[in-house]
This record gives structure tokens, C-alpha cells and sequence, in this order.
């Protein structure tokens, strides 16, 4: 977290120190909570009765121990990366979308009808269409809470979460046997394959990574710019942290509000395009990601600061991909995996815990972003 | 005399500022002793100490000659400390005796025993002389006599040391007239009061003894046959204060807003603005003046864009503005310099610089379509902060990092950074100091002699008086008069404020009662 984050600003270098200093207690909070969750899952695989130098050993190997490894945890860190950035995005405009995974879903239903029905398309043509489409649907996806939010006022969690049944439950639907989707020569529940033409070339053969992960580091890069460099990030930050006072600057808060929904779904549908277009080629029933949640977690590790979403990213996915091997070499659960992620997510949350643990003093009570802003409006 | 309470050496510090450094504050048996000081002199964080809300790094607390300990505002309670503070802890759907009783209700027999604490109640009221009936609602009483219910509670309590927290600032003159008489009643009567106010004149009108705090050290102590108006604001500052805003005459230019039988609706769908009209030239100032929450607010929003209006019209420079947005209102040419620098004001997680394109970053120089140029922004904020000394690190610094002067100072600078027309100022100068509000007073004054239209909307009497051309009282959502600013003496105003015409004299006056 070195060269890119010292980039955050972008900015003579005064600027910089001048932010540095008053944050960097901040920075090293989910440093200490990602280390505290990790001292807690030590005493648990410890009480449990297993090893916990194995456990661990195998959690890193797991993730990082070979090419393989690697390869694999930058394959789970491409999706998480995309989604997290969406949520973040949203935190930025004081909005809270749940929706990521509904998002995600739309995005790869889009990219993948695309990506087999389109015929006759040169790759340069075929490939850019069906990522492109596959955002859309996610935009699409976010942009319908955002529109309610703005013209009746209903809250976007509420209507993130119902969007997430509609997606979900849509996908079924299209993709199940004698479902409009369904590809009616194979066995199980799935669309048909994608074109050659529509599919994300692998980085590395033989390893699965994809070229989405490309798209992912340059989304890095875009939100930030978006949120620092232009007038509509100017926008969407200054109706995250005050929308009062937005309003009173001649803003409309609301057009805002969804423009960064649009935007938000835009990313989750990225993340969702690039999984089938990179690793799955079709769509099948029952695909349960679990990214659209997790990037909430990621989110808010990252502090919604879009330089820091790809570190917290790899680090969940090095949780994810090393548990399995952990599981082998220690004879502990996958779950205990998540018992960590959970305590990383509460010590970030409750940074007073932190704050207490390791004795920071409290920062200055300005807080940079508004998660979230109650139920009313 | 004896003491009622003393603290000795008090020091508090909070992260990098020194809240209060070696204070010491005597108190005397029956005294009204003033503790005066500009915002972030230490004046609320040493009350806080007192009433157990902080607990002070060095020191210690005498009450009557004994050492007391006070950890929480329930013990200081216990040992006869009551505060009343500036925003009022009542429940208005409750009555008086029921307010005043709350947390330590009197039982018989498991139940509630009113009227037991309505004669308590009344009690209080023959012997200190604070009318007020036990069975009436809080949410129909006027502002003054919900604070005598403050009063009553802490007495209620056996406050023996009465702390009142800027007690006029939501209270009409007459209304102040009455508290002060209040104050004198219960110091007759061995009550010892510390009055908390930055307001020069109040502290002659009823201190004993004046304590003045600067920095969070106590920088004299005097009487008002002592001190002088100027000497004390000195004091205060820290240097000579010019009391008294100059200016020359006004020049009146053409009409720039006018105001058409406007009716404006609050949050709660009441009609809070209920007919008003008037008109602003170029180049005068015209001062709003009225009691808090009678309109000014919801006034300013309409004006302003804020708040959809329900009736009437506004024009600005000729144009119907009545429906616009406020981007549009600013554009053409209208400053607003906002009652609340919080909530409107500021983006306080954003830096100076970024707060002081508030409303002008997407127009070059700092914005070439949507592309932002951080450069023009920082520049430019480097120049206003030079201009309008605002006291900072560095124009990267949060802008919720700074003082609340140099906050209002931040606004100022955004404001007139623009060509404007007209400037809509409510409550300038709220919660600022002396220094800070010399400052402001001289920029309005400036921009009306460089043939701005003024309109100026304050609770502060002196405010109004010095700084307008004309002045219009504003009671109840309606003009209810109006006067060139030389016929306007504090009596005409109070009355007015009061909702009393002119024409029907003092009778019904409810500070009558």
C-alpha cells in the first residue's frame, strides 16, 4: 500500500503530508484489526485443538505459496476489487448499496446473453460489446434504487436488497431447464457457452487469470479520478459528506444521487461481466458469488478510498483461496475463515476497539465519510 | 463574604489545546458573577468541570469551604450545582410541574404526586418572583418562560450555585429586562449566579463581579464600576476592539430584490412566512430583526432557493426568481451567507481550498468541462485565505478543523470571491467573537458601499442597529414593522419583536405577566 496510495490527491507534495499526517493513525487501523482478527483466530484454532503454525502455514501457501496460488488469489481479487469499488463509490455519495450482488448478477446475465448470441463478430468488436452490455445491465440495476431514492425518497438499502431477490431469482428463472436461457443440449441448468470471440483472454496460461483483472486496476484508476478530478466526483463527494450544504452550493443532490447508483452498478456489473466472460463462458443456475456482500466488508476496509479497494481485496482473497489448503494441513474448518473476515469487519467498523487495544489517540471528530445516513431522509 | 464556591488552579487539556491553564474563579454567597470571554476562551469547558461533564487534569473544587468532588452532573446536582443550559432540556407535551419533577417525581402511595409539586412550585415562584403556572403546557409557552422553568427545575433540584449558559440569546429585550430582574431577586435571596454571556452590555447591566477569560487563562478579574465597554472587550480580544461599525451614509441605488406577499411553509407544513413584502436597493442595508424561529429562517431558505416557495413572488434584479433553483439564484449574482455554518456552510471533511469553490467549481478557471484543475482551486484558496485572514496551517487543512470565527471568516471569503449583487446575511456574526465579528461587520459594510444590496437577518439587536440602513421587524412569519435604521432604539425594536405594534402601546405585552 505504498506507491499507488502515496498517488491519493495526486498532489504536490504539501498536500499530501498535510492529509498524511492528519490520517495516518486512520491508516493504521485496519492494519492492526486485520493482525488482532488474525491473534483471535489463532486462539480459536488453538482451542480447537489444532496446530496453528499449520493452519496458517497452509492459509499463506494456500494464497501465495506458488504460482498457482497467486494466479488463483488475483482471480478472486479481480471481482471483489470491482464490487468493492462500486460499494465504495457509494459510500462516497453518503449512499449505502447493498445491491452489489444483484448488480453483479445483471452484469454477467447481460455479458453472457452477449456473449452466445451475437454471432459473426471479430473479437476486437464482440469482446468490448459484451463487457460493455454487461456493465450496462449492472448500471441499470443500480440506477433503478438510485431514481427511487431521488424522486420518492425511499431509502436505498431497502431497495438494494429487494433488487438482489429480483436479480437472483431472475437468473434462475432464465437459465433453468425449459428457461428462456436455457442451453437445451447440456444436462444441468446453465446458458449456453459463450463465443470464443466474447472471452477474456487467460494473462498466464495455463492459469485461470484473466484479463478482467486488467479491467479491474484500470477501474482503480478511473473511480479515482472520477472522485478527485472531476466535476461530478466533486459533486458526488460534497453531497456524500454534507448534502445540505450541496444544496446550498447548487447542487442537486438528488440528480446525484443517481449518478452514483448508475455509476455503482456500472462497477458491480463489470465484476459480474468478467466472471463469465473470463472464467465461467456461461452462466448457470444456482451462481452464488457472494462478491456483491463480501465487497461491502471490502468497502469498508478500504475506508471507500478507491486506492486502497485492490489491497483489501487480495487480502480477502488470499482468506478465501488459502482456506482451503489451511483446511487440509490443519484439519480446521473453512469457516473458521470467516470467523476472521467477521472480526476484521468489527474491528473496523468499532475502530474504538483498536483505538483502546493499541492506545491511538482519537483523530479529530470530522469523519471523512458518511457511511450511511438513517432511515429517513 | 463567604464563598459559595471556589475553584482553584483548574487546568484541562484536550489534544493539542490547553482548555483551560491554572484558572481559578471564586464565587461569592448572593453574587452574580459574570464570566465573560470570546468563544474558545475556556468559559464552557471550565462550567463543564463544574458541572461534572469533565473531569479537570489539575485543580480542585471548594463548595461553601469544603473540597467537593464532582464526577458527574448528577453529583453536582446533589451538591447543589444546577445549569441552565443555552438550548433548553424540556419536554414541550409535558406540563411545567411535570418538567420540573422529572427524575425525581414525588410518589404517594406509588403515585404521581402533582399536585404536591405544583405548591412546590408555586413556592418558588412567590418567593423569587418566577411566574410561571404549574399546569400549562411547555410547547404553549413563549421562549422566556420556558427558560423561568429552567430556572425553577435547578432550584427544584436545591441549587444553591446557579450556572446560566448565554441565557439572552434567544430572549427579547424586554424578556432579558425580566431575567436579569429574576437574577437579582434570587442573589438577594443567598442564591450565588454565574452568568455565562459574551454580550458587554448585559454583563453591566447585572454583574456583581466580572471574570474575563482569554486563551483559557483568566486575564482579569473587575467590576462593572471599574471597567468600561471598551476596556473589557480589550480584555477580551486582547487588543483595542473598535466598538461601533462606521460608515457613511447609504447610497441607494435601484431595487435589486423585491418581495411579493411571500408565504413559505416550515418542515412542519405551518405557514412560517405568512405575507411578507419588501424591497432591498442596491447599495443600503436592510436588517431583519426579530426574535429567533419567527420566520427568519424559512425566509432566507425561500429567498434563497432552498425551500419551495407557497405563495407571493420574489424578483431579483427584475427577474421572477420565485421558482428557481439555487444554482440558478446564485448565478445571478446572490450571496448567502447561511445561519447555520454547519449544516449549510461547509463541507467540514473537505479542505479550505475545495469549500471555497463551493459553488463555483465547474466554471473556469477551475473547471474545464468536467475536468477539475486542483491547481486554479488551491491558488485561489491561497489568495482568500490571505485576503480574509483565515487562520490556518494550509489551505488543505479541514475545513471543520478550524474555529467557528474562522469557519464564518471561510464563508465570507467564498461569498464575496464572486461578482454579487445581492447578499443575503443571516445571523453573520452567531457564536462569533469580538475580533472576528469587527471583521465581518466591516466586510458587509464594504460590500454595501461598493453598491451591493444588503439584506441582513439577526437576532443581535446591536447588530441590527449598527450595521442598517432600514429596519423591519419580523414577528410571527409577518413584517410587523418597519423604520430608517435612526428611529430604531432598542424599546421600538423590543416592542416589535414582542408582536407588539406601536400604535397599541405596551398593554398585552407578555412580559407583563
Amino acid at each position: 500500500m505504498t506507491a499507488e496510495a502515496k498517488k491519493r490527491g495526486g498532489i504536490p507534495w504539501r498536500k499530501w503530508v498535510a492529509a498524511w499526517s492528519q490520517r495516518v493513525s486512520d491508516l493504521a487501523i485496519p492494519f492492526l484489526a486485520v493482525f488482532t482478527a488474525l491473534a483471535i483466530g489463532a486462539v480459536v484454532i488453538w482451542a480447537s485443538g489444532a496446530s496453528v503454525p499449520k493452519a496458517y502455514q497452509g492459509l499463506f501457501e494456500g494464497a501465495l505459496g506458488s504460482p498457482r496460488g497467486i494466479a488463483e488469489t488475483l482471480v478472486i481479487a479481480t471481482p471483489y476489487t470491482l464490487a468493492g469499488l462500486a460499494v465504495a463509490l457509494g459510500f462516497r455519495c453518503g449512499l449505502f448499496n447493498i445491491g452489489a450482488e444483484g448488480q453483479f448478477y445483471l452484469g454477467a446475465l447481460f455479458a453472457v446473453w452477449v456473449g452466445y448470441s451475437v454471432k459473426g463478430l471479430p473479437i476486437f468488436v464482440h469482446l468490448p460489446l459484451a463487457i460493455l452490455v454487461g456493465a450496462l445491465g449492472g448500471a441499470l440495476w443500480g440506477a433503478i434504487p438510485g431514481f427511487l431514492k431521488a424522486r420518492l425518497g425511499t431509502h436505498e438499502v431497502i431497495n438494494t436488497i429487494m433488487m438482489n431477490y429480483i436479480a437472483v431469482l431472475m437468473v434462475d428463472w432464465l437459465v433453468n431447464r425449459k428457461g428462456p436461457m436455457w442451453d437445451a443440449t447440456s444436462t444441468v441448468p446453465r446458458t449456453p457457452y459463450i463465443l470464443p470471440t466474447a472471452t477474456l483472454p487467460q494473462l498466464v496460461p495455463p492459469y485461470r487469470l484473466h484479463a478482467g483483472l486488467l479491467i479491474a486496476i484500470a477501474a482503480v484508476f478511473v473511480v479515482y479520478w472520477l472522485l478527485w478530478k472531476t466535476t461530478l466526483g466533486f459533486e458526488i463527494r460534497a453531497v456524500g459528506a454534507n448534502p445540505s450544504a450541496a444544496k446550498y452550493a447548487g447542487m442537486s443532490v438528488t440528480r446525484n444521487f443517481v449518478l452514483a447508483m448508475t455509476f455503482s452498478g456500472t462497477l458491480a456489473g463489470l465484476a459480474g461481466a468478467g466472471e463469465v466472460l473470463g472464467l465461467n463462458r456461461t452462466l448457470p443456475a444456482a451462481f452464488v458469488s457472494g462478491y456483491g456482500f463480501d465487497s461491502i466488508a471490502i468497502a469498508l476496509l478500504a475506508k471507500s478510498h478507491p486506492l486502497f479497494v485492490p489491497f483489501a481485496a487480495i487480502l480477502w482473497a488470499i482468506l478465501r483461496n488459502g482456506a482451503g489448503l489451511m483446511q487440509v494441513r490443519a484439519g480446521i474448518s473453512v469457516d473458521l475463515i470467516n470467523i476472521v473476515q467477521a472480526l476484521v469487519i468489527a474491528f473496523v467498523a468499532a475502530d474504538e476497539i483498536i483505538r483502546w487495544l493499541y492506545r491511538i489517540g482519537k483523530k479529530e471528530e470530522i469523519k471523512e465519510v458518511v457511511f450511511t445516513r438513517g432511515w429517513g431522509r | 463574604m463567604a464563598l459559595a464556591l471556589e475553584m482553584r488552579g483548574i487546568t484541562k487539556r484536550f489534544p493539542g489545546v490547553l482548555a483551560n491553564d491554572h484558572i481559578s474563579f471564586q464565587l461569592e454567597k448572593g453574587e452574580i458573577h459574570c464570566l465573560l470571554g470570546e468563544n474558545g476562551a475556556g468559559k464552557t469547558t471550565l462550567m463543564n468541570i463544574l458541572y461534572g461533564l469533565y473531569r479537570p487534569d489539575e485543580g480542585r473544587i471548594f463548595l461553601d469551604s469544603r473540597e467537593a468532588h464532582i464526577r458527574s452532573p448528577h453529583d453536582a446536582i446533589a451538591q447543589g450545582i444546577g445549569m441552565v443550559h443555552q438550548h433548553f432540556m424540556l419536554i414541550p407535551v409535558m406540563t411545567v410541574a411535570e418538567n420540573v419533577i422529572l427524575g425525581m417525581e414525588i410518589t404517594r402511595r406509588g403515585v404521581l404526586d402533582r399536585s404536591q409539586a405544583a405548591r412546590r412550585i408555586r413556592e418558588f415562584s412567590h418567593q423569587y418572583g418566577l411566574d410561571v403556572d404549574p399546569t400549562a403546557y411547555v410547547k404553549d409557552l413563549p421562549v422566556g418562560l420556558q427558560q423561568r422553568v429552567e430556572i425553577v427545575k435547578a432550584l427544584y433540584r436545591g441549587a444553591d450555585v446557579l450556572i446560566l449558559d448565554e441565557p439572552t440569546a434567544v430572549l427579547t429585550p424586554q424578556e432579558s429586562e425580566e431575567l436579569f430582574r429574576i437574577m437579582r431577586s434570587l442573589a438577594g435571596q443567598g442564591k450565588s449566579i454565574i452568568f455565562i454571556t459574551h454580550k458587554l452590555k448585559e454583563v453591566f447591566a447585572v454583574a456583581d463581579r466580572i471574570t474575563v477569560l482569554r486563551d483559557g487563562r483568566v486575564v482579569g478579574m473587575t467590576t462593572p464600576k471599574e471597567a468600561t465597554e471598551s476596556r473589557l472587550a480589550a480584555m477580551m480580544v486582547g487588543r483595542e476592539v473598535i466598538l461601533s461599525v462606521e460608515k457613511k451614509p447609504a447610497q441607494m441605488g435601484d431595487v435589486v430584490l423585491k418581495v411579493e406577499d411571500l408565504q413559505v411553509k416550515d418542515d412542519r407544513g405551518y405557514m412560517a412566512v405568512d405575507g411578507i413584502s419588501l424591497e432591498v436597493h442596491a447599495g443600503e442595508i436592510l436588517g431583519i430583526a426579530g426574535v429567533q424561529g419567527n420566520g427568519q429562517t424559512e425566509l432566507v431558505e425561500a429567498l434563497t432557493g432552498l425551500r419551495p416557495v407557497a405563495g407571493g413572488k420574489v424578483v431579483i434584479l427584475g427577474d421572477d426568481a420565485t421558482a428557481d433553483r439555487p444554482r440558478e439564484i446564485i448565478e445571478q449574482g446572490v450571496a448567502h451567507i447561511p445561519e447555520d455554518r454547519h449544516k449549510h456552510g461547509l463541507v467540514l471533511s473537505f479542505p479550505l481550498a475545495d469549500n471555497l469553490v463551493l459553488s463555483t467549481y465547474y466554471r473556469p478557471p477551475f473547471a474545464y468541462g468536467i475536468a477539475i484543475n486542483n491547481d486554479a482551486i488551491d491558488e485561489n484558496g491561497h489568495r482568500l485565505i490571505a485576503e480574509f485572514d483565515v487562520r490556518t496551517p494550509s489551505v488543505y487543512s479541514l475545513a471543520g478543523t478550524l474555529s467557528g470565527g474562522n469557519q464564518q471568516k471561510l464563508i465570507v471569503a467564498r461569498e464575496f470571491s464572486r461578482p454579487i449583487k445581492l447578499l443575503i446575511a443571516a445571523q453573520p456574526t452567531r457564536g462569533l467573537d469580538v475580533g472576528s465579528t469587527e471583521f465581518i461587520h466591516q466586510r458587509l459594510v464594504q460590500r454595501r458601499d461598493a453598491g451591493c444590496a444588503v439584506l441582513l437577518v439577526s437576532v443581535e439587536l446591536d447588530e441590527i442597529m449598527s450595521l442598517s440602513d432600514r429596519v423591519a421587524v419580523i414577528y410571527r412569519g409577518k413584517i410587523i414593522g418597519s423604520m430608517p435604521a435612526d428611529r430604531a432604539t432598542p424599546e421600538v425594536l423590543g416592542l416589535l419583536m414582542a408582536g407588539v405594534k406601536e400604535t397599541e402601546g405596551p398593554t398585552g405585552d407578555r412580559s407583563d405577566r
